[in-house]
């Protein structure tokens, strides 16, 4: 089946706010420049075989460009996410519309928890590893696991600068992923050496170019540009790396991963290679 | 007791793989404060969610709250029952159906979101709830008034626990195994003179409960001087053991037996009822006190310290002495009078007593039992008086002990 992701286009990107330590509201960001990095993904990911789906942008929401946070999918279901902050909430009722048009089943979470979909909350097999603390709460992704009727593993996000699990740790295939260490306790980190097998260690500054922010397509991985490290160690584990500039987004505290929402399971999905039950 | 801050809160889901609920511990134990898991069930396959209800527990407030707001974000949230059911009891003398059904323990029921501690804890009681509705009270079966507000069902109601064994180290640390009569009993009796000590120092009460063999025995000189020395400060006994004691004053014998000499004396079956008589005709034990009659003993003492006192009837008394009270209802109710401020409690030669006693007690207030017959202690144990050590022995031999280990700790 061809690759299906979502993306929206950055036609209103912009640094309104200041919601995590990357965004500085002084330094701003060339939309002409992000505009000219999100087509260079766009054109990778096109390249790769993949089905973009266009979400139209929306004046006034900024953050809508970063579709992996519109929710978490899972077969034909949509669980919407529960924004923690305000300013992002709003996309809310954006992505729902979206997702109910294309045969999505929306679903939602109890208003009293905070869960922000695919960027806290990725498969990695059979498990669906979740990050907790700074966006989404823990109990909420108890609730997730429930609802999906699937473990879920919840870690916890000790460093503000990877306030997402998608800008920390990155499934590239059942049992294979990247993370970079520190963004964890050790707690985290025996959950997750515990539970993935082959675990690729992703150092400081490319960690900090958020080379985790990636996107994965069969073998081939999408990422920020200068990141030759991770380059080398994907080639290592006979992936095919991809780098696309996207620093116009790192303003905002995103990347790859960020930008797009894949829409028929990621490729360590362990459920995407099985028929529902 | 050190008052105890509690929360319970639940964490479900996958708690244990995710290595949330080692977490969750761990935090609350390097801030701290302690946890009991009251529940815990593991799921059974790797999809299955896992429950855990845990009581955190803190000393202070403030340490309480910081470690709820510590492990909140794991997932650890607080369990919010609602009020605790109330009925209004439509007769007097008995609760509403359904009622809740207290225990020596501290408890505490939740009343308009708070939890209100329940005063006068006493086991087997129902709890009442005042009008106002800001306090609640163990009230036994006969102290219903029709009107009241009784705790009905398991809602709303928390109860502590006694300390764990780890924790008892400040007292009783023997108080982990059952009773034996083969225990060193200069190790125990070392151990009660400490608990006795410790809480005369703290300012509350030492409760004494006396059997006759007390006096039978000749321990009765012993006890006076426990009077005298300051270390009781209540007496619970009955009928026998006031009569023998005074008995003992005015004819040297307990039940007719010279207490110098081991012997019967001639006529000495009628003793005891010409004591009993003599103070009838007196009016009563402090009466026989003010006119001089009565200058020695357990009793005397009683009087001449102001330690109140409460002597039960029962149906095999002689007499009884005036100072008896002869319905039961209303010796239990004396007895509760007394209790606040209890801290320890001696147990002496009375099986009947002793339940009744320990049936009154809270959990909380520590308990020796001391009787020949090991059957006693473990009775009262088995009626839940749980906080109670036993030991095997007679009654003089272990009250001569006691006072030489507190004239020991006294001297030194």
């Amino acid at each position: 089946m061809q690759p299906r992701i979502l993306m929206c286009p950055p036609d209103h990107y912009g640094i309104e706010y200041e919601i995590n330590p990357w965004m500085n509201r002084s330094l701003g960001a060339v939309r002409e420049l992000a505009y000219h990095q999100w087509r260079a993904l766009r054109d990778a990911l096109v390249g790769l075989g993949v089905t973009v789906e266009v979400l139209t942008p929306q004046p006034g929401l900024p953050d809508l460009v970063f579709t992996a946070n519109a929710g978490l999918v899972f077969r034909g279901r949509f669980l919407s996410s529960r924004f923690r902050h305000e300013v992002r909430a709003r996309e809310s009722p954006v992505f729902d519309a979206w997702f109910a048009a294309h045969a999505f089943g929306v679903e939602h979470l109890p208003e009293t928890m905070y869960h922000e979909g695919a960027g806290d909350a990725l498969f990695c097999g059979d498990d669906l590893f979740a990050g907790y603390r700074t966006r989404s709460d823990a109990a909420a992704h108890q609730w997730v696991g429930n609802a999906l009727g699937v473990r879920v593993l919840p870690v916890e996000l000790v460093n503000p600068r990877y306030y997402h699990l998608d800008t920390c740790f990155c499934p590239l295939a059942p049992g294979v992923a990247l993370y970079h260490p520190d963004a964890f306790d050790a707690y985290g980190r025996k959950v997750l050496t515990g539970h993935v097998p082959k675990l690729i260690a992703v150092g400081e500054d490319e960690a900090a170019r958020f080379g985790c922010n990636a996107v994965v397509v069969g073998k081939t991985v999408v990422h920020n540009s200068r990141c030759p490290q991770l380059a080398a160690d994907l080639a290592a584990a006979r992936f095919r790396s991809i780098e696309v500039e996207l620093d116009e987004f790192l303003k905002a505290g995103g990347s790859a991963k960020c930008l797009t929402l894949r829409l028929d399971g990621e490729e360590a999905a362990g459920w995407k290679y099985r028929p529902a039950a | 007791m050190a008052a105890r801050h509690v929360e319970h809160v639940e964490m479900s889901g996958h708690i244990v793989d995710s290595l949330l609920l080692p977490k969750v511990l761990d935090a609350i134990l390097s801030r701290g404060a302690e946890y009991h898991i009251q529940e815990f069930r593991v799921g059974a396959r790797q999809d299955d969610p896992s429950y855990a209800r845990i009581e955190v527990r803190a000393d202070a407030p403030a340490v309480l709250e910081s470690v709820l707001a510590e492990i909140h974000p794991h997932g650890a949230v607080p369990v919010h029952p609602a009020d605790c059911t109330v009925a209004v009891a439509d007769l007097a003398g008995a609760f509403p159906d359904g009622f809740y059904c207290s225990t020596n323990f501290r408890t505490e029921v939740r009343l308009g979101g708070e939890w209100v501690g329940v005063e006068d804890q006493e086991m087997d009681c129902g709890v009442v709830i005042d009008p106002e509705g800001g306090a609640a009270r163990c009230v036994p079966m006969v102290g219903v008034r029709a009107g009241d507000k009784v705790v009905v069902g398991r809602r709303g109601i928390r109860v502590f626990p006694p300390e764990s064994a780890g924790k008892r180290h400040d007292l009783f640390e023997f108080m982990t195994s059952a009773v034996s009569s083969e225990k060193p009993k200069a190790v125990s009796v070392r151990e009660i003179a400490a608990a006795m000590r410790r809480t005369k120092a703290a300012g509350e009460k030492i409760l004494a409960v006396l059997g006759p063999a007390v006096v039978h025995t000749g321990g009765g000189e012993l006890v006076a001087k426990l009077i005298r020395d300051g270390y009781l400060h209540v007496l619970f006994a009955g009928n026998a053991l006031a009569t023998h004691d005074i008995e003992q004053a005015f004819y040297g014998t307990s039940l007719g037996v010279s207490l110098e000499k081991g012997l019967p004396t001639d006529e000495g079956h009628e003793h005891h009822l010409r004591t009993i008589n003599s103070i009838r005709r007196v009016g009563g034990i402090k009466q026989a006190v003010a006119a001089g009659r009565l200058t020695s003993g357990i009793m005397y003492e009683c009087v001449k310290r102001d330690i109140p006192y409460v002597l039960a009837g029962s149906i095999r008394d002689d007499g009884p002495l005036p100072d008896v009270v002869t319905d039961v209802i209303q010796s239990q109710d004396a007895m509760r009078r007394l209790i606040p401020g209890v801290g320890f409690c001696l147990m002496v030669a009375t099986t009947l007593h002793s339940i009744a006693v320990g049936n009154l007690l809270p959990g909380w207030v520590r308990v020796a039992c001391v009787d020949i017959s090991p059957a006693t202690v473990t009775k009262l144990m088995d009626r839940g008086s749980t906080q109670t050590v036993g030991i095997v022995s007679d009654a003089e031999p272990f009250l001569r002990a006691l006072v030489a280990e507190l004239d020991k700790a006294g001297a030194a």
